[in-house]
């Protein structure tokens, strides 16, 4: 028999909203999520809670578990514990396409293009589930078909040009060059209007000055399209220059949470990173 | 008008259906034209219909090999799905429906909307599996098929349809009872109502139907999983849904084409179905380059006739068949063969350049001053 | 009692199946092809044996042998000349040029030894033993062809695991690559493979023709498709999977051509695989690759 008592005890599961956020609702809220893999654990006890308009790091060493907690968000892997409420509804087993449908959308640390098909091509298969026109009329090209087209056209190369990729529309996206090919990965999530960006290491592979433009457009992005962004990076210049906040992982648990000067000194922060400080 | 021209000319894929389409018309003129001045021979005029059958097949499993990128071994067995019940259907419906063409028509629907329900069905769990496990299932599937086809007994009385499983007597007709499917002989006496204009314009709703599809959204969908999969699930695709789209409209391509086929002939056994036709179609596919319809068309016609072609060489036809399928293989594929290729044409390429420029160079000064 | 002799009859011919099987696994595992013409190698052998046999007037030993050696040298000769040349391109262009290869195959077959059916005479001497009075009969070629298999099974397992060579083959099988960086000579890996597969085809060819003294130029095909099955059921690459794979299908197809009926066995069968895989999406023993993301 549960005992119930009066008595209020502080949980870890709600953390803070950002100032601009206060008078929302959170857009995706994480509670004791964990996943083990043949019994070993990968993932436990994360917690995380995203304002509408926030931009939040999850960095951590190597193997610490962060592109795993991604495709936990993603549904790529479905949870052994806890849920994720994207929008205030539960993801348990939805499929990975349904929650794209619903808001999510990822770049990969591998990048993952449709490397075969145009850079345009690739934005507008993002574009898919916003394009209105039945299977019929794009087989008979009915005029449903020109019209759905034509606006998909329009609004792909607007993406592209806003992630500075107009010149490139017509090229193949396994020719271009590495870092336009991060970007453009960006590009074709933005396309499938999402709530909630999640950027998996965007700055890899980038020289200091395409970091620099890309600290610059995650901002835009953000403040155009007005959603969530979580990035998980290994550039701590990034990471502090554009979050709000920071998660930090070690071992697949959250070893500190803050703003980017509360975790810059945190002691369990630089020992993860650094290893233990010997006492002389 | 200029303008018009240019922007249509501009746009890739347009131009590479405008090709197609072309070549295909073209191709069915020029041989109407040498047919009524009696320039093709009885053989080749035999072949019309099966070119026509095995350019269907070729572009529908393009569909799924080339677009979708799933290695499909048993797409004979929707064929032969669409022969067989295109036969029956046909023979069924002989006194309803008189008039030959229509009935024909009939025949391909019929036969096209078994095989798409058969794709269906063999689809659903098919399509979970990936590369070779896929291709090792629709392998097994097709010859299931050809299994059922080959102790599959069907009569036609007055009282309908009659069917029966491993013998004829299980048919229990009256005496005025016909035939139509004899298991291991597969179909017997079906009027041969085939017709060159037919294939001609199923491969015209072929081409239609499939660069329709493929220069889409659910075109785009369907190559994005091709490329990635993951990827495509993480921009919102419902990967089997579309992996089904293409395998089933690729089924009922393959039934009616069937059908066309099973009507060309008073007899057809199941044999024809077996696990060596898939692979035919794959060869057409793959020799016509994945993905490329034109491809398809013109492997499927050139194959089809090769043996034909080379039936001077008597008993060696087929071994110089074998020969030149792995010639060009190598020659396509190799990336060293290819290479020297490379190197000879570039070669007789400036050689061929300098003897113009020797032969033009006062021109393009004239031309110039 | 009839079971029983199902079973047996089911082991023997499952033995054949995973003998073949073995070889499509092996050059699955490490060139990464499937290769269509292998069933048409088990053709060449029996008609090589057969040729010693009948023309030469050999023994049977001698007949083995030959065939063994034709078969390995038109197994390394096939994969220098069709395969190799397009090794790291498209696995379907290595695919269709298989399927060219085992048409030439047929055909050559086909202009060398003429169309007509040819009655192949068993290379086993021994008497068939009666059992249960009667009731149950297990043939020379049957105790022949399963004491083989047990025997190539055995040393196929020693071979890998314990000399260098095989070593190799499971570090190719692994990752080419790094293989190729630790210093192991891949293209003669891959030879060798292509080596003891088309070996091991030559000995099923004498066994399958023992059993089944029908000897044309397409005689090979069925028996590949078959045995390729068996190797996709145990999963393919897997060595032991070959064989538990090749053995299960010969018993499943004997018992069911016993006890359910003849005519569907093959539908029978195939429908066995397609239940297995969608259970089990990469064979009996087949390794689960969770593909990284």
């Amino acid at each position: 028999m549960a005992e119930y008592s009066k008595k209020m005890v502080k949980v870890p599961t709600y953390s803070y909203l950002r100032e601009q956020d206060a008078d929302k609702l959170p857009v995706l809220d994480v509670r004791n999520l964990g996943i083990d893999f043949g019994g070993l654990t990968a993932v436990d006890s994360f917690n995380m809670t995203i304002g509408p308009t926030e931009i939040s790091g999850l960095i951590g060493p190597n193997g610490a578990g962060k592109t795993t907690i991604f495709n936990l968000l993603t549904s790529v892997y479905q949870p052994t514990r806890g849920s994720i409420l994207l929008g205030g509804i539960d993801t348990k087993g939805m499929s990975t396409h349904k929650v794209t449908r619903m808001g999510i959308a990822r770049t990969f640390q591998n990048i993952r293009l449709f490397t075969d098909m145009t850079a345009k091509d690739n934005v507008k298969v993002g574009m898919h589930k916003d394009i209105k026109c039945s299977f019929i009329s794009s087989l008979l090209r009915l005029p449903a078909y020109y019209k759905s087209e034509k606006a998909a056209d329009k609004k792909a190369m607007e993406l592209l040009e806003f992630m500075g990729l107009g010149d490139v529309a017509d090229m193949k996206a396994g020719s271009l060059p590495y870092g336009v090919q991060r970007r453009l990965e960006i590009a074709r999530a933005l396309a499938t209007n999402p709530s909630v960006l999640l950027l998996d290491e965007p700055a890899a592979g980038m020289n200091p000055s395409e970091t620099a433009e890309l600290t610059e457009q995650i901002r835009r992005i953000r403040d155009t399209f007005q959603i969530a962004i979580i990035l998980i990076e290994h550039d701590m210049n990034l990471v502090m220059n554009v979050c709000e906040g920071i998660v930090v992982v070690n071992y697949g648990r959250i070893i500190a949470k803050g703003t980017p000067e509360q975790i810059k000194d945190d002691p369990a922060v630089i020992e993860a990173y650094l290893g233990k400080k010997e006492d002389a | 008008m200029k303008n018009t021209i240019n922007s249509f000319w501009s746009n890739k894929a347009r131009r590479t259906s405008f090709v197609t389409y072309a070549v295909v018309i073209l191709a069915f003129i020029a041989v109407q034209v040498f047919d009524s001045m009696g320039m093709l021979s009885y053989a080749m005029r035999g072949q019309l219909i099966p070119i026509c059958v095995y350019i269907v097949l070729a572009i529908s499993l393009n569909l799924v090999v080339g677009i979708s990128g799933e290695l499909s071994l048993g797409h004979a067995g929707f064929m032969g799905v669409g022969a067989f019940v295109g036969a029956v259907a046909s023979t069924a419906l002989q006194s309803v429906i008189p008039d030959t063409s229509l009935r024909l028509v009939v025949a391909m629907v019929v036969g096209g909307i078994m095989a798409g329900i058969m794709g269906v069905v063999i689809g659903i769990p098919v399509l979970r599996l990936r590369g070779d496990y896929l291709a090792i299932v629709t392998l097994a599937f097709g010859e299931i098929i050809r299994n059922i086809a080959n102790n599959l007994y069907v009569g036609k009385d007055e009282a309908g349809l009659h069917f029966a499983l491993l013998n004829e007597d299980g048919l229990k007709m009256s005496e005025t009872g016909k035939l139509i499917m004899a298991g291991p002989r597969g179909t017997v006496s079906v009027s041969a109502i085939s017709t060159f204009m037919a294939g001609f314009v199923l491969i015209m709703i072929t081409l239609f139907v499939v660069l329709n599809l493929v220069n889409s959204k659910e075109g785009r969908a369907i190559k994005a999983i091709r490329d990635n999969r993951i990827a495509a699930e993480s921009v919102g695709i419902n990967v089997m849904s579309f992996k089904l789209k293409a395998f089933v409209v690729s089924a009922v391509l393959a039934g009616a084409a069937g059908a066309l086929y099973g009507l060309s002939m008073s007899n057809v056994s199941s044999v024809k179905f077996s696990f060596n036709t898939s692979i035919d179609i794959l060869v057409f596919v793959v020799l016509g380059g994945m993905g490329n319809i034109l491809g398809s068309v013109i492997a499927a016609t050139v194959l089809t006739l090769l043996p034909e072609l080379m039936r001077p060489l008597a008993d060696y036809r087929m071994i110089m068949y074998a020969i030149v399928l792995i010639v060009v293989m190598l020659c396509t594929w190799s990336p060293k063969i290819k290479g020297f290729i490379q190197v000879v044409t570039d070669g007789v390429k400036g050689w061929f350049k300098k003897l113009f420029r020797g032969l033009f160079v006062k021109k393009e000064v004239g031309t110039n001053g | 009692m009839a079971v029983l002799q199902y079973l047996i009859n089911g082991l023997s011919i499952g033995s054949i199946y995973a003998i073949i099987a073995l070889g499509y696994t092996m050059v699955y595992g490490i060139a990464k092809m499937l290769n269509f013409a292998h069933g048409d190698v088990i053709m060449v052998g029996a008609y090589i044996s057969y040729c010693v046999m009948i023309y030469l007037k050999m023994p049977p030993v001698a007949a083995i042998l030959a065939a063994i050696v034709v078969c390995t040298v038109l197994g390394v000769l096939i994969e220098a000349l069709a395969y190799r040349p397009l090794r790291g391109t498209s696995s379907l262009a290595v695919l269709i040029t298989a399927i060219g290869v085992s048409y030439f195959l047929q055909n050559a077959a086909q202009l060398i030894w003429g169309v007509a059916q040819k009655t192949y005479s068993s290379v086993v001497a021994m008497e068939s033993i009666h059992l249960f009075d009667g009731k149950l009969l297990i043939t020379g070629e049957v105790i022949v062809t399963i004491i083989t298999s047990a025997v190539v099974m055995v040393c196929l397992t020693l071979f890998t695991s314990k000399t260098r060579m095989g070593k190799a083959m499971r570090a190719v099988s692994e990752d080419r690559d790094a293989a190729q960086l630790m210093g192991i000579n891949v293209n003669r890996t891959i030879a060798v493979t292509f080596a003891i597969g088309s070996a091991l085809a030559a000995i099923a060819g004498v066994l399958l023709c023992s059993a089944s003294p029908a000897l044309k130029p397409t005689t090979g095909s069925m028996p590949g498709i078959r045995a390729f099955t068996a190797a996709v059921f145990g999963g393919i690459g897997s060595i032991p999977g070959a064989m538990l794979g090749g053995i299960l299908l010969g018993v499943i197809e004997e018992l069911c051509k016993g006890l359910i009926s003849t005519q569907f066995s093959d539908a029978i069968v195939f429908g066995v695989l397609i239940v297995v895989l969608l259970v089990k999406p990469t064979g009996l023993m087949g390794k689960q690759v969770q593909e990284k993301v």
